[in-house]
This record gives structure tokens, C-alpha cells and sequence, in this order.
């Protein structure tokens, strides 16, 4: 029989602290010398005895289980104070709006400069689904079919979640790295020495202007998507044109597009509070801002996703309440 | 001239009283047992090494950090307590020089100079503008600065654009990061100059964070000298030293002496011995 029997007496050297900075561990132990010259360099100071504390397996497993709390407690700390700063957020957008001078500029920066991307991305993806669908439609005889499954695909999941992924691409890391270089150079901390509160001028424009402007983005990328899907399917791959159209007619309602401008809203907010509140809690450095930037845009997809999911079930049932003959998912 | 009025002699009503002021990041005791006041029309430098909490008593002043305990009332009110409407109202009456001056990076020079009065007061454009150049004039700055990005500035220049900014409102007191740290003697000279034309024209209290001994010497009546809270003992007062600053040469504490002195040797020994390792950052 193979048993695994690790000897303790090796494992003590794999242990990170044992490993990382022997110098320093003997230092903290180590007694105050008198007769020591303050101008000997680094290399005069005496190696001294390791000191007798106790390491190994036991030890190793302790600092894992420190670790692991340790991450609990920050992914709390982290959730109250995201909490918080969209509590205050909502406050100040209820008690006061944003002066025109503040709110235009996000608008243009977020919504127009925007436009052209979203274009882009919903253009390709309406193609791609075109190209991907078309074997397997093919094959049944149904082509005439796709612009129903295309353009529902687009207008309800694909459209909304693509324009807000290249939001928070374009947008919300931007943001974090905008305003954590502005927190790392004090710059929010001299808005508030100045009277004006950094909630309200910085953060509740941006949030405002990314709700306002998301589903026009989400239509933009709908409206690509499918002249694009339309158009590759009619020209490049000689698919009817009359049956296709009258399809997508026949199956995506405006119920399907409400749903589509509807998440994005949600989107929007998610992006919007997400990115300045990591700018706002940015660590100290050119590498504190380029995290910010990183994790703003990873949880907000990672958000934009799960409200998708969330979303997804609940207005799924309103549509069954209302046409009770649709299949239902639950 | 520069006035020698001290805490002791110096009669004015109090604006800042801190009492008992501690503050802590993440266990780490950065300030503790502060006791100070500052009277209307004092100059005080706050000197210190890196790490002993300057420019955190400096933003705990403003209200801009929010003390463990104790508390900081300026003008009898305790900032920790006003609501944040309150406290912007409040802020108005500080100005501020940050330590690299954080002007808005988005901004002009004329649109950073003039977002203090944009924010608080409603004047026509010609006058906004017409004060703005007078608050650049003041620190040496002419008309061709105003469509300038911060970016383009240089340090010294920026430090004075920073200042003409804080100083728009009319402050009633006035509070300055290590406004001469990263500037070349002149230009530290510079801004010494325009610390004390401000306290000549307009009747400013002012706090000065420092470690250059030449402002401390050249700008402040009064120097209080602030200890790293870790390295004293556990009833020993982190102030080592409240005075004028013609006499802190003859300070009691050796400590005082040392960082006057700019003598390291004692010093360097201990953080050899590994008991200060905590400030060695």
C-alpha cells in the first residue's frame, strides 16, 4: 500500500514564513544590542540564531485559516461599504441634481463617444450569429427561421449585455482610474475642502448620465445587430428576405425589446456605481489605480451578468402572468 | 515683521480647540492624546518626521478624517457632529494647500481658481474672472497661466495656482501640506514669502505641516512638534514640543534637539536594532 507520510521536519522549509524573510523573523526575537555601530552596513549586522517559535504543519495551517477569515471579513467590509456609498449616492441624487455644466460632459463621454463601439460590436455580433445559426438551420430546411431566433436573442439577451460589457469596458474602468487618480492625488479631498461634496459632484453625473444613456446604447446595438444579421442573411447567404422579416415580425414583440431596455437600465446603474466606488476606495499608486481600473471592470461584469440571470427569471414570470399561454420556465 | 506671540502670551479668542484627539488605520495608532488650541490670528508650524501624522492632524482639522476619539471643534462647533451640509457651509471658511496641491486635472487654471467661488457664490462672469486674476497676481502669476492645464505647470507654479485657490473665499484659517517639500530653495523662499503676505493681508490663522525648519523659523510664532505615536512610550505625550520657535534650540527633550539638529545617528541605530521598523516606509 502507498501511504503518503510527509515528514514534518521538511515541511517546516515550506512554510511561507520560514521561507519569505528569515532575517526578519529573527529580528523581532532578537534582544536590543548596546555595542552596536550605527555606520556598519546591511552586510556587517551578524546572522543570528534562528529563534525557536513554533513552525511547521500546525503553524501552516493556522495562518491559512487566518487567511481564509481574513477574506471573509474583507468581502463583508467591502459589501457595507459599497452599500453605503449607493445609499448616499441615491440621497444626494434625491435631494439635489447635478448642475448642466457636470452632467453634460459625462453624457458625452459616456453616451456619444460610446456610440460608434456599440455600433460596431452589435453590427459583428448580429453577423456572427448569422454565420453560426446558418448550418444548423440549413440542415432542417428552416433558414427562414433564423430572423426569429436572431433577432430574439438579440434584442432580449445579446443587445443589452453586449452594449453594457463594452460600457463597462470603455466607461466604467475609465471611471475607476479616473477617479482613483483623483483620490491618490487628493484632488477629492480637495473638492471637499472646498465645500462641494464628492458624491454629488463627482459620482451622481456619472451615475445619471450612464442610466440615461444605456438604453440608447442597448437600442444602438439592437438596431445594428439586426440590420447586420439582416443583412448578411439576405445577401451573403440568399436567404428569403420577405420570409425572414415577416419571421422576426411574427416572433419578437415589443415586449422582448421592453425587456431588452429595461436590464440595461440595470446595467447601467451596476456600472456606473461599481466603477466609482472602486475609484473612490482606490489604493495608494500607479498600481492602487490600475487595480481599481481591472476590478471595476471585472465586477461589473460579473454583476452585469447575474442581474442578467435575476432579471431574466423575474420578468420571465410578469410575462406569464400577463399571456399565461407562453411556456413557462418554473 | 514677524511677530513672537506665543501660545502664552497671545490673547486672542481660540478657533481650533482639539481635545484629546486619537486617530487609528486598521489598529495602526497614528495619533493619540492631542491637545492643542489655536488662537485667531496664530501662525503655528506643525514639524515632524515622515510618518508621525502631520498632514493626518492637518485633515482631521478640516474634518476631511474622522477621529477614534476625542474631537476637534473649530469655532465651538465639533465638526464630527455637522451634518455634511453643515460641514461644507463650514468649509468655506478653511482653505487648503494640499501637498502636491491637487488642482483638478480636468480643469484650467482659471476654472480651478474659480470653482470655490462658482460652488459658493453667485457672481457674473467678468467679476469671477477679474477675482481670479487678482488671486494670481497676488502669488506672481500673470494673465497667460489662466487657459493652462495643471499638467503644464510646473511645481512651483502649481503650488501657487493651489494657493490662490484656497485663498479665493477669504479663508479664516488656512491650513498648508508641506507647501515647501519637492520646491528648490527659491522656490521654497518663495512660497515662505507668500505664507507671510498672506498673513499680512488678510487677518488668517494658519497651520502650517512642515519638516523644513526654515519655514518653521521664517513663518510661525508658534511650533508644536509632533512624535510617531509607536515609538513613545506608553504615558509619554506625543507633543514634544509647544513653544516659539526661537527657543525650541534649547528644548528639554534631546529628541527636539536631534530633529532641529537634523541628526540621524541615534536614530539610525535604533532602526538597525529593529526597533523601529515600523516607520522605516
Amino acid at each position: 500500500m502507498c501511504r503518503f507520510d510527509p515528514p514534518v521536519r521538511a515541511l517546516r522549509h515550506w512554510h511561507p514564513a520560514a521561507l519569505a524573510e528569515p532575517v526578519a523573523l529573527r529580528r523581532a526575537t532578537e534582544k536590543p544590542r548596546t555595542d552596536f555601530d550605527p555606520m556598519a552596513t546591511q552586510s556587517d549586522i551578524p546572522i543570528l540564531p534562528a529563534s525557536s517559535e513554533p513552525r511547521g504543519l500546525l503553524a501552516a495551517i493556522d495562518r491559512r485559516i487566518v487567511d481564509l477569515g481574513a477574506v471573509v471579513v474583507d468581502s463583508f467590509t467591502e459589501a457595507g461599504s459599497f452599500s453605503l456609498f449607493a445609499w448616499r449616492m441615491f440621497r444626494w441624487l434625491s435631494t439635489r441634481l447635478p448642475r448642466r455644466g457636470t452632467l453634460i460632459p459625462c453624457m458625452y463621454q459616456i453616451g456619444v463617444l460610446s456610440l460608434p463601439v456599440v455600433a460596431l460590436t452589435g453590427t459583428f455580433i448580429g453577423m456572427v450569429l448569422a454565420v453560426q445559426s446558418f448550418a444548423q438551420f440549413r440542415m432542417v430546411g428552416m433558414e427562414t427561421r433564423m430572423g426569429a431566433v436572431i433577432n430574439m436573442s438579440l434584442v432580449r439577451e445579446l443587445g443589452p449585455v453586449l452594449a453594457a460589457t463594452m460600457l463597462a469596458g470603455r466607461v466604467g474602468s475609465a471611471m475607476a482610474a479616473e477617479l482613483g487618480t483623483m483620490r491618490v492625488t487628493e484632488q477629492i479631498d480637495a473638492l471637499a475642502s472646498m465645500g462641494a461634496n464628492p458624491i454629488h459632484y463627482l459620482v451622481v453625473p456619472r451615475f445619471l448620465a450612464c442610466l440615461l444613456l444605456i438604453p440608447a446604447l442597448t437600442l444602438m446595438a439592437d438596431f445594428m445587430g439586426i440590420v447586420g444579421a439582416a443583412v448578411f442573411s439576405i445577401c451573403l447567404l440568399g436567404i428569403d428576405s420577405h420570409h425572414y422579416l415577416q419571421n422576426s415580425q411574427d416572433f419578437v414583440g415589443n415586449f422582448d425589446l421592453f425587456v431588452g431596455v429595461f436590464k440595461s437600465l440595470f446595467f447601467g446603474a451596476a456600472i456606473a456605481l461599481i466603477g466609482c466606488h472602486r475609484g473612490f476606495h482606490c489604493d495608494p499608486g500607479a498600481e492602487g489605480v490600475g487595480r481599481a481600473a481591472t476590478s471595476a471592470f471585472v465586477f461589473s461584469f460579473v454583476a452585469i451578468l447575474l442581474i442578467d440571470l435575476l432579471l431574466g427569471i423575474v420578468l420571465d414570470s410578469i410575462y406569464f402572468a400577463i399571456w399565461p399561454e407562453a411556456p413557462k420556465l418554473f | 515683521m514677524v511677530s513672537t506671540r506665543t501660545q502664552t502670551e497671545f490673547r486672542g479668542q481660540p478657533l481650533v480647540q482639539i481635545e484629546g484627539l486619537g486617530v487609528e488605520f486598521a489598529r495602526n495608532r497614528v495619533l493619540r492624546g492631542i491637545n492643542l488650541t489655536i488662537h485667531r490670528g496664530q501662525t503655528v508650524a506643525v514639524i515632524g518626521e515622515s510618518g508621525c501624522g502631520k498632514t493626518v492632524l492637518l485633515k482631521a482639522i478640516i474634518g476631511l478624517l474622522t477621529p477614534t476619539e476625542g474631537s476637534v471643534y473649530f469655532d465651538d462647533k465639533n465638526l464630527a457632529r455637522l451634518d455634511e451640509r453643515e460641514l461644507a457651509h463650514q468649509r468655506i471658511r478653511f482653505g487648503f494647500l494640499f501637498q502636491q496641491a491637487a488642482l483638478f486635472d480636468s480643469m484650467t487654471v482659471a476654472q480651478n481658481v474659480a470653482f470655490p467661488l462658482r460652488q459658493h457664490r453667485a457672481l457674473p462672469d467678468d467679476e469671477v474672472r477679474r477675482t481670479v486674476l487678482a488671486r494670481l497676481a497676488e502669488v506672481g502669476l500673470s494673465e497667460s497661466v489662466l487657459g493652462k492645464r495643471p499638467a503644464e505647470l510646473s511645481g512651483g507654479m502649481r503650488k501657487r495656482v493651489g494657493l490662490a485657490r484656497a485663498l479665493v473665499l477669504e479663508p479664516e484659517l488656512m491650513l498648508y501640506d508641506e507647501p515647501t517639500t519637492g520646491l528648490d530653495p527659491i522656490m521654497s523662499d518663495v512660497i515662505n514669502e507668500l505664507m507671510l503676505g498672506t498673513r499680512r493681508k488678510h487677518p488668517v490663522t494658519s497651520i502650517i505641516v512642515t519638516h523644513d525648519m526654515r519655514t518653521a523659523r521664517k513663518v510661525a510664532d508658534r511650533v508644536v512638534m509632533l512624535y510617531p505615536a509607536g515609538r513613545l512610550g506608553r504615558d509619554e505625550p506625543q507633543v514634544l514640543y509647544d513653544g516659539r520657535p526661537e527657543d525650541i534650540e534649547d528644548a528639554a527633550d534631546p529628541r527636539v534637539a536631534q530633529f532641529v539638529r537634523g541628526e540621524a545617528r541615534e536614530r539610525l541605530m535604533e532602526m538597525r536594532q529593529g526597533n523601529g521598523n515600523q516607520y522605516d516606509g
